[in-house]
């Protein structure tokens, strides 16, 4: 039963996150990505980690993909960016990187045929050794973890900083230029910056 | 007193160092001081020396003064010595006295100019250079004054650099010199590897020892010693250069290529004197070369119209005749014309400066004319050294010379009734064509205006050589006259005697005699052609045959033309040819790599972030296969 | 290829995916834990990622007026 699952599923990740890279629209495409990470929880479940399958539905189907939607919404692109799209997905474009794609398919399959592959059935793993491992040998990892994800948020914060237009830098600088003028009387007119001087 | 004589060289060297460094900063008048009075205190010290040498010559006639040993290799010991005997003691002593007359007069002449400084620097560096070639004591070092004065040379021909013309006819000096550099040092090499030695007399001696007369050996090294001098001095087949020396300045002129440096040649030839007496060859070869240099000289004299051309062909003639002495065996008359020529030739220069300086830089002698009585010391000065020059007889120092050198061409063992004969046609075109100088010039109608009038320091050096013109001749004065070979007797303790050949047909008077009427006839023509029936002189010059003579006199006997397409024309064929043989291909491949390997490297920065991943990508790839397959 | 710098950033969220599941069957396959705790990581920083990348995604329309990845050519060399 566990077997014919993990197959369906299998089947229905891949063939979605192909549909995902061929789609023209934008949010055609995030649709099916969010249904291959589904079909990825599925498997995860299969495999015995039903908490990472919680994790993947939540954080990267949940949070995600809804961010990637809301940019997309917000860009508003409309149909001449699609259209644009169309006249990129030429054969032309995508064989190079299919091919370079193809070789290292085949060498983790080489590597999966060479390796030791006594197909095993799935322990269930629970979440308590998992959280036990975390806080135990990679703690580190926790704490840096915590770390970037700060720095994500600030950095995400600052980068979206809607800047306002300053005023002409010129007025200020015209108003810095009146200073040093201050001091000298009617002989020297101009700017006060001595010409040409290296 | 004769320690002093290293400081002969020396003073002058120092204050080219002087004026060199510290010289652009200072005044004319310090740079004036300095350059004329370190040649002054060369002379001084120059006499001193002679007194002291007179007084009481040294042992065996001969006194070395040894400074260190330059170089010591493997038997090879070259020093820096000066030796100085009867000879180079004659030549210093005039070498310097000229050359001191000669810089008071550049201080006055040169004031116009710019790079006062530098002129004398240069100055006082070719009579550092001179000296040292003169008192050198072994071929070495003589070798390196050889190579100093031909530097001096260019520098001071290609003076005012920034005309390019000046530049080039110094270039042509010193690559027609080169050529003569080039046997010379061969010859030395031979002269070494053979006798072991480059010390002169040990050279000389070891020579006589171990080459019988007329030995192979013996020919080659003196014809090469003959090439070398031939360049310096200006003879056939190397004269063309001295004609287009005349760019640089008029005392440059005067000092180097009138006086000393183109004697460089002739004091090489009589130093080394033993190998010519044993090639006997070689010497008769001088003879000819003399000869017909003089010939040659004189024709084309004769039809230029630059004045400072004129006197140049004039001194390429003069050398001749200093050769043809030297190649009958009239060691002591070469160096007795040797002197008189320092003298008229350097006054004729100088008055010749003269006149162009008054004329505003004009040289061309048919836009001259009626200045006798605008510059009477310019006048005076032509009549006196052009008369010296020519021969007129007794008074002038150069009949004495020139006529022992052509009482010796018929008398000498090594002398020949043709070469006799062909030193008496020169006669004849020497009088003709400074005589006609002197009437074209001074007389007839004045066609320019005098600017320039000189002073006390050009007037000073005119007086001075004068009157060495004319008396200069007196101290060897032959036996019709009263028989003082003073000179002679001095030089006899260096340089052998002319073996006499007693089958003489004429006695000495009657030689004279008849140099004096050539004299007088290349005056009268010279009177007739170009004072009283111009007209005659001139449908001579625009007959057919005269004007083709004309011409190719005019061009120095088509030399130049000659060695332009046998020599020039070529080389620069091949050199075009050459520019792009295949070793260039292999610089310039290295250019076309490097662009192409630019072109493709650029290509792949074109800010595209789609290719930097696919690199990345294509990078892992083949990582990962080799790791996988290796 | 695509150039659009929106499906360049869901391509690289489906290949951390990838790599994620990878790490977790290994873990299975080993019955350890540590292919799960890597998920994990593997997920905080997908998480960071994607936050900094729209900003940036963002600024790059409002400076480039499009989101093709070609027309930042300013490194150009």
């Amino acid at each position: 039963m566990s077997v014919t699952a993990f197959y369906i599923a299998a089947v229905i990740a891949v063939l979605t996150t192909f549909l995902v890279i061929t789609r023209k629209n934008a949010v055609q495409a995030l649709l099916y990505l969010a249904v291959s990470l589904i079909a990825v929880a599925v498997i995860f479940y299969d495999l015995g980690a039903p908490f990472m399958a919680a994790l993947e539905v939540i954080i990267y189907a949940g949070s995600i993909i809804v961010l990637f939607i809301f940019v997309v919404m917000m860009l508003n692109l409309g149909k001449r960016a699609t259209a644009a799209e169309a006249t990129l997905l030429r054969p032309r474009m995508w064989i190079g990187p299919t091919i370079l794609a193809a070789i290292l398919l085949a060498e983790i399959a080489y590597l999966l045929a060479r390796g030791n592959t006594a197909a095993s059935a799935a322990h269930l793993i629970p979440p308590r050794e998992v959280g036990l491992a975390l806080y135990g040998p990679y703690l580190l990892g926790v704490e840096l973890s915590s770390m970037l994800l700060m720095g994500a948020l600030v950095g995400a914060y600052h980068l979206g900083w809607h800047t306002q237009p300053k005023p002409e830098t010129q007025d200020v600088r015209r108003e810095h230029a009146t200073s040093p003028d201050a001091g000298r009387g009617p002989v020297r007119s101009g700017s006060g910056r001595t010409v040409g001087a290296a | 007193m004769l320690e002093l004589l290293f400081l002969v060289p020396v003073i002058p060297f120092a204050s080219f160092i002087w004026l060199i460094i510290v010289g652009p900063r200072t005044s004319r008048n310090a740079v004036a001081a300095v350059g004329v009075g370190s040649i002054a205190v060369c002379t001084v010290i120059s006499l001193v020396i002679t007194g002291a040498y007179l007084a009481s010559p040294p042992a065996g006639g001969a006194f070395t003064q040894v400074l260190w040993t330059w170089i010591s290799v493997d038997g090879f010991t070259p020093q820096i010595a000066f030796y100085l005997d009867a000879l180079s003691l004659i030549m210093m002593l005039v070498v310097s006295f000229v050359s001191f007359v000669i810089h008071l007069y550049s201080a006055e002449f040169m004031l116009e100019s710019e790079g006062y400084s530098r002129f004398f620097a240069y100055m006082n560096l070719f009579v550092a250079s001179m000296i040292t070639l003169l008192l050198a004591n072994n071929l070495l070092l003589l070798y390196l004054g050889w190579e100093g004065v031909g530097l001096c040379s260019y520098l001071l021909i290609g003076f005012w650099y920034q005309d390019s013309a000046n530049g080039a006819a110094a270039q042509k000096a010193f690559i027609v010199t080169r050529v003569g550099d080039t046997a010379f040092a061969i010859g030395l090499f031979l002269l070494f590897t053979h006798l072991g030695t480059l010390d002169i007399q040990a050279l000389m001696q070891r020579a006589m020892q171990q080459w019988p007369v007329g030995s192979t050996l013996a020919i080659v090294a003196s014809a090469l010693l003959l090439g070398g001098a031939v360049g310096k001095s200006a003879q056939l087949p190397l004269q063309t250069w001295l004609p287009d020396a005349m760019a640089g300045p008029t005392p440059t002129s005067a000092l180097i290529h009138a006086a000393t440096m183109v004697t460089a040649g002739v004091y090489l030839i009589a130093r080394t004197h033993v190998l010519f007496s044993l090639a006997p060859p070689t010497q008769f070869a001088v003879a000819v070369v003399g000869a017909a240099t003089l010939l040659l000289a004189g024709c084309s004299a004769l039809v230029q119209h630059d004045i400072k051309r004129i006197l140049a062909y004039s001194t390429i003639s003069q050398i001749g005749y200093m050769f043809l002495a030297l190649g009958v065996g009239a060691w002591a008359a070469a160096i007795f014309h040797f002197m008189t020529h320092a003298f008229f030739k350097a006054l004729l220069f100088l008055v010749a400066g003269v006149v162009i300086q008054a004329l505003n830089d004009e040289h061309d002698i048919f836009r001259m004319g009626g200045l006798r009585k605008d510059l009477p010391y310019a006048f005076w000065g032509f009549v006196i050294g052009g008369s010296a020059l020519a021969g007129l007889p007794l008074i002038t120092a150069g009949f004495y010379s020139k006529d022992l050198i052509l009482w010796q061409t018929w008398n000498s063992d090594h002398g020949s009734v043709a070469l006799w004969i062909a030193g008496l046609v020169g006669v004849l075109l020497t009088s003709l064509y400074i005589y006609r100088l002197i009437f074209v010039v001074f007389y007839g109608e004045k066609q320019m205006e005098v600017s320039h009038r000189p002073r006390w320091r050009i007037k000073i050096p005119i007086i001075v050589l004068s009157v060495l013109s004319l008396v200069g001749g007196f101290v060897n004065i032959p036996q019709m006259f009263g028989n003082v070979p003073a000179l002679a007797n001095l030089l006899h303790s260096a340089l052998p005697e002319v073996v006499e050949r007693h089958a003489a047909g004429i006695t000495e008077g009657l030689s004279e005699g008849i140099a004096a009427i050539a004299f007088a006839l290349g005056l009268a023509l010279a009177y007739l052609f170009f004072l009283r029936k111009q007209g005659l002189a001139e449908s001579m010059a625009t007959s057919a045959a005269g004007r083709v003579i004309h011409r190719f006199w005019f061009a120095d006997w088509g030399m130049d033309w000659l060695y332009d397409h046998l020599f020039v024309r070529p080389v620069i064929w091949f050199a075009h040819v050459d520019r792009n043989d295949f070793i260039e291909a292999f610089y310039t491949g290295v250019a076309l790599l490097t662009e192409f390997s630019w072109r493709a490297l650029r290509a792949t920065e074109n800010g595209r972030v789609r290719w930097y991943a696919a690199g990345i990508t294509a990078g892992t790839v083949v990582f990962i296969a080799i790791v996988l397959w290796t | 290829m695509r150039r659009n710098l929106l499906f360049i950033l869901m391509s690289i969220e489906i290949m951390l995916n990838a790599a994620g599941l990878a790490f977790v069957t290994a873990g299975a396959r080993w019955a350890q834990a540590d292919g799960q705790v890597m998920f994990i990581f593997i997920l905080a920083m997908a998480a960071s990622e994607v936050a900094v990348g729209l900003a940036l995604l963002l600024q790059f329309y409002r400076q480039n007026e499009s989101l093709d990845a070609d027309a930042a050519r300013q490194m150009k060399g």
